[in-house]
C-alpha cells in the first residue's frame, strides 16, 4: 500500500508527463459507463492542467506567440511545461525560465536565435507591471550633492526597472509583433539594449541609445557614476554622460540617489582630478 | 587607466551633472517634458491590454485548443519577416500559411 506522498507524487508526475501512465489507484467512478476507460478522468483533468498552463505562456508572451504562429508556440510551451511546471499559484509569474529555455530548444534556437530575448523581454513587461510602485527620482536630487563628490554617488532603480541586453533588435521585433511598430521598421542588424519600466501605471519600453545599456548595467549593478560613465564610455567613444544621464532620469528609472560617506574620497576619479 | 576613448574625471562628471540638472529645469512644461523624452532613444508607450497577463480578471478567455504536439516544429508566424541568415534559414512554411503582419484570419475560435 503506497503512501500518501508516493500517491500524490506519482499523481503529480503523471500529470505532467502524459507519456507516464495514470496512477495506478486512477479508478473510474462506480455507476459510470463501464466501457470507458478506467482512466479516462484523469486524462481529462492531465489535458486541462496542461491547456490552462500553456494557454497563461501564450497570454504572458504574445510577441513569441506572434512570432513563431500557434503551434510552434503551443508544443514548445507544452515541452517547457514538462521541465519547468508552475512553481506558484500565481500564473503571471510562470515563465520566468522561458527565454533560457528557448535559447537552448533546438527547434527554436536554430531557426529563430533571437526568440529567447523576445520571451525574457516581454517577460520583463509582465513583471514590470506587478512590480512595487514607487516615486521616480527628480533629477534635481543631484544638484543638491556637492560636486566634488557627484562622481561617487551611486544609485538605486526603480523597483520595475529590467535591463534586456541584446544582440538582436529585441525591442523592435516585439513593438512589431504587438503591432507597435512596422515589421519595415525593424532594423535585423541592430543590436538593441531595451529598458523596460512603470515609473507610474503604464510599463514603458525604450531602445536604449548606444552607451546607454553599459552604463544602465553598471548602475544597477550599483557601481558608482564614475564607473558607469567609464563602461558607457568603453562602449560608445563619444559616450555623453549629461545626455544620458538626463535621458535616464527623463524615463523614470531612478528612484534614489545614494551619496558616498561623508569621509570617503573618490575611488575612481579623484586621482585623476589633480592632473 | 585610459584605455578607454574618454576619460571621466571627477570635474567633467560634476559638469556633465550639473549640465543635465540645469537642462531639466528648464524644460518644466508638459510639453517640453514629452518632446525631451523622445531625444534619449526610442519610447513605446506600452499596451494596456490585458497588462496584468494571465491568471488576472483581464486574461483572456479563449476556448480553442490546438494540437499543439505536432513536431514538424517550424515557425510559422511573423518571424519569416525576420530571418536572421536567410541563406541559412532552416524553416519553410507548409502549405499556403504566410507570415505576414497582417491580422490572419486562420486558426481563429469558430463561434
Amino acid at each position: 500500500m503506497p503512501s500518501l506522498s508516493q500517491t500524490q507524487g506519482s499523481f503529480a508526475r503523471a500529470l505532467l508527463d502524459p507519456s507516464d501512465p495514470a496512477p495506478q489507484d486512477v479508478r473510474r467512478p462506480a455507476g459510470a459507463d463501464a466501457t470507458a476507460p478506467q482512466t479516462r478522468r484523469f486524462d481529462i483533468y492531465r489535458n486541462n492542467v496542461a491547456v490552462a498552463a500553456i494557454d497563461a505562456l501564450g497570454e504572458t508572451f504574445p510577441a513569441v506567440r506572434a512570432l513563431v504562429g500557434e503551434e510552434f508556440f503551443r508544443a514548445t510551451a507544452r515541452a517547457y511545461l514538462t521541465q519547468s511546471p508552475p512553481r506558484s499559484p500565481l500564473l503571471f509569474r510562470y515563465g520566468a525560465t522561458f527565454g533560457d529555455f528557448l535559447q537552448t530548444f533546438p527547434p527554436a534556437a536554430r531557426s529563430v536565435p533571437y526568440l529567447a530575448d523576445v520571451a525574457r523581454f516581454e517577460f520583463a513587461r509582465l513583471q514590470a507591471f506587478h512590480a512595487p510602485d514607487a516615486a521616480p527620482l527628480s533629477i534635481a536630487a543631484l544638484g543638491e550633492i556637492d560636486p566634488a563628490r557627484v562622481a561617487s554617488v551611486t544609485f538605486s532603480v526603480h523597483p520595475s526597472v529590467s535591463l534586456s541586453r541584446s544582440g538582436y533588435p529585441v525591442v523592435s521585433l516585439w513593438a512589431a509583433s504587438t503591432g507597435l511598430m512596422t515589421s519595415d521598421q525593424v532594423d535585423m542588424g541592430r543590436a538593441e539594449d531595451g529598458l523596460v519600466v512603470r515609473p507610474h501605471l503604464q510599463v514603458d519600453s525604450h531602445i536604449l541609445p548606444p552607451g546607454g545599456g553599459p552604463f544602465l548595467a553598471a548602475l544597477i549593478a550599483g557601481k558608482n557614476l564614475a564607473t558607469a560613465a567609464e563602461a558607457g564610455g568603453a562602449a560608445v567613444p563619444d559616450f555623453d554622460l549629461s545626455t544620458h544621464l538626463a535621458g535616464l532620469f527623463e524615463t523614470g528609472a531612478i528612484a534614489g540617489v545614494l551619496p558616498p560617506p561623508a569621509d570617503s574620497v573618490q575611488p575612481n576619479a579623484a586621482p585623476r582630478a589633480g592632473l | 587607466m585610459s584605455k578607454t576613448s574618454k576619460a571621466f574625471t571627477a570635474a567633467s562628471i560634476a559638469g556633465a551633472v550639473a549640465l543635465a540638472v540645469t537642462a531639466a529645469s528648464t524644460i518644466a512644461t508638459p510639453a517640453h517634458a514629452q518632446a525631451k523624452e523622445k531625444c534619449y532613444g526610442i519610447s513605446l508607450a506600452g499596451q494596456n491590454d490585458c497588462a496584468a497577463g494571465p491568471g488576472t480578471t483581464c486574461a483572456g478567455t479563449s476556448t480553442v485548443d490546438y494540437q499543439g504536439n505536432a513536431w514538424t516544429l517550424v515557425p510559422q508566424g511573423y518571424c519569416a519577416k525576420y530571418g536572421v541568415d536567410k541563406a541559412n534559414a532552416e524553416f519553410d512554411l507548409p502549405g499556403d500559411r504566410v507570415g505576414s503582419l497582417e491580422p490572419l484570419d486562420r486558426d481563429l475560435p469558430s463561434s
